[in-house]
């Protein structure tokens, strides 16, 4: 019925078959990844989407296969962004995400690293990226080497600190106003008239799966207890 | 150029301080002076500081300096449920406030693995393209006004005024809508906007006619325009080109034919492919992009029926007012969506749509709480702006403007 609907020219190919189509597709670039290429530590398809994650030092002649490879063929680096999980040993993402218009197809490489050690940048494969890794320098402190432009691109002249990093509170240390009596732009620290809340509204019984008095039934439920009728000790 | 001469490269002998018997002090002329055009530039289209090195009145390097319209979207973006992140969108690219929100809707969509209904789907086509009529009569007038032609960007103006009107009807704003929600729109359209907008389409092909008239066949504009800022394929891709900047290169690319999201690919259309990259051929990509718009808008009409515009979800999309006058179950579904949110299930997509400018990405991470763990903007803008030294070198200063103005640069979403 819905495809009585679509008119000769269109092109008639939906999201769910082109997403049927391609996670066929991208499941055996992933394969191909996963086997054949060396150092690749994972590589697969979630959410419909090619993820490749490798270690930093191998990233430069993985993202020269990408580009160059026939069946790959990434002529483009859509985006480059970090993403930061203080928990973890090396704290940051580098997401790239490429994107194939001979081919149709995206993919993702991600590869980890910490404050101090450096991810090399990809600026000769595209030269597009040196902004994208002057971004992810200001907002993270990622170092990239090799990037002969490592200078702040967002961020205020002087700025101090990276702001995405998940230990920068959102407020910032430092507010600006215009100084009348002085006639100039003046940098302060940063005074709350109230104290910055940050409400969670999560409700406290999200997720718990046993509600307070509610052991027992609980307990059944989940098939806990194995012979209803045998005391517990 | 080899004409500048910094600091560093004068031995040390010459250097100006050194003092001593023998040496001889020889001034050294430069002949280059920098430029500061804009941040208050009318033709910076925003806040762009762009710094020209000029040799003469030609440009020997642009450097832009981004960064003065930044307000930390990003972060703010992970401080709000995902409901409160949405109006971000609208304030990013304020010129296709709609277009952005749908890269956001989708990517929520996504994640949380929810499919929206029919109508819902036709309204955010419907209005996507009205968004991109909006952006690119707004980008070709004053583009025009850069290189001097005044007249279409009054009547250009006109013609926006009628579609904000629509926005304003669907969503009760002119800019920032905040209309696309996860789940689909947030209410139906009111009665008789489906056929305001039909007369409009109607109508709005005869105005592009009479914006050609003005520009295309124009000898000052085609002598301002034509072999101006050339990009070739090549370099396009290399630099992250999307949409009509990369289309004006010759690369037949358009997310909506070949990524399609919503119901694109129940439209028919064309993707208008220019062959030369220079500004005059950006110019045409737009022009025949507003008449292809205006096709997709009518089918859009023709295939629109009546039907819910969000999904029956409580959990995702809010209750009726009236169904929170009479159902408990309503009221406290209104009340956890507007305090709590939704909770999206761990994750990471890349959700790209093809905004007016060109790709517009959205990278979102969730960690399965209510908050987006990481929102990632693409803009489109960011890698446009970034090959303007490569564009405007060897060009002229007023060249420099063209450039600027055929890129379709709004700072709202370059520097987030």
């Amino acid at each position: 019925m819905a495809d009585a609907a679509i008119p000769p020219g269109a092109s008639g190919f939906s999201p769910a078959d082109a997403s049927a189509v391609q996670a066929g597709r991208l499941g055996a670039l992933a394969f191909r990844l996963g086997t054949r290429v060396p150092h690749i530590q994972s590589a697969g398809v979630e959410k419909g989407e090619l993820v490749v994650r490798t270690h930093r030092d191998r990233l430069i002649p993985l993202m020269i296969m990408l580009r160059d490879d026939p069946a790959f063929a990434f002529e483009q680096l859509m985006d480059l962004c970090g993403v930061d999980f203080p928990e973890r040993a090396e704290r940051f993402d580098v997401v790239y995400n490429l994107l194939s218009v001979t081919r149709n197809q995206r993919c993702r490489v991600i590869v980890t690293t910490d404050e101090s050690a450096p991810v090399p940048s990809v600026y000769e494969i595209w030269p597009v990226a040196t902004w994208w890794e002057r971004e992810c320098y200001d907002l993270f402190g990622v170092l990239f080497s090799g990037q002969p432009d490592m200078r702040r691109i967002l961020t205020d002249n002087g700025f101090e600190g990276h702001p995405l990093r998940k230990d920068f509170p959102l407020t910032g240390y430092t507010e600006v106003r215009y100084d009348v009596d002085r006639r100039q732009v003046v940098y302060e620290p940063v005074k709350l008239v109230q104290d910055f809340r940050n409400f969670d509204f999560v409700s406290p019984w999200e997720g718990m799966m046993t509600l307070p008095g509610d052991e027992k039934a609980h307990e059944t439920r989940q098939g806990i207890v194995a012979h209803p009728g045998q005391p517990r000790r | 150029m080899s004409d500048i001469v910094l600091r560093d490269d004068i031995p040390e002998v010459l250097q100006p301080d050194q003092e001593g018997a023998g040496r001889s002090v020889r001034t050294v002329e430069i002949d280059s002076h920098s430029l500061n055009f804009g941040p208050q530039h009318p033709s910076a289209h925003g806040v762009l500081r762009l710094v020209l090195e000029m040799d003469g009145e030609v440009v020997a390097r642009a450097v832009p300096h981004i960064g003065l319209l930044h307000r930390g979207t990003e972060k703010l973006i992970e401080y709000k449920t995902y409901m409160k992140a949405l109006p971000y969108f609208d304030r990013l690219d304020y010129v296709s406030p709609m277009c952005e929100e749908q890269a956001f809707a989708l990517a929520t969509e996504k994640l949380l693995g929810i499919d929206i209904p029919e109508r819902a789907k036709w309204i955010r086509v419907m209005f996507a393209e009205i968004t991109r009529v909006l952006n690119h009569l707004l980008n070709i007038t004053s583009f025009g006004l850069d290189a001097g032609a005044l007249t279409p960007a009054l009547w250009g103006y006109e013609e926006r005024e009628k579609l904000l009107e629509f926005y304003e009807a669907a969503s009760g704003a002119r800019f920032h809508a905040n209309y696309f929600r996860p789940g689909g729109v947030a209410r139906d359209l009111p009665a008789g906007l489906e056929d305001r907008i039909a007369a409009w389409a109607e109508d709005f092909p005869r105005f592009i006619d009479d914006l050609e008239a003005m520009l295309t066949g124009n000898r000052i504009w085609k002598q301002r325009t034509v072999g101006i800022g050339v990009f070739t394929s090549e370099q396009a891709l290399a630099w992250g080109f999307s949409g009509p900047c990369l289309r004006a290169s010759g690369v037949p690319w358009d997310l909506r034919r070949s990524q399609p999201y919503d119901n694109y690919h129940k439209v028919e259309f064309n993707v208008p492919v220019a062959r030369n990259g220079d500004c005059y051929d950006r110019y045409l990509v737009r022009v025949a992009e507003m008449r292809e718009s205006v096709r997709i808008i009518q089918q859009s009409l023709r295939a629109i029926e009546p039907g819910p515009v969000k999904i029956q979800d409580n959990k995702i999309s809010p209750p009726s007012r009236r169904e929170m006058k009479r159902s408990m179950e309503a009221l406290i579904h209104h009340f956890k969506l507007f305090t709590e949110g939704y909770h999206v299930p761990p994750g990471a997509t890349y959700t790209a749509v093809e905004s007016p400018k060109g790709e517009f990405g959205v990278y979102l991470v969730a960690d399965g709480s209510n908050r987006p763990y990481r929102c990632k903007i693409r803009p489109t803008g960011f890698a446009h702006l970034q090959a303007m030294d490569e564009l405007s070198r060897r060009h002229m200063l007023a060249d420099a403007v063209a450039i600027i103005g055929s890129l379709d640069l709004v700072f709202g979403e370059i520097d987030r």
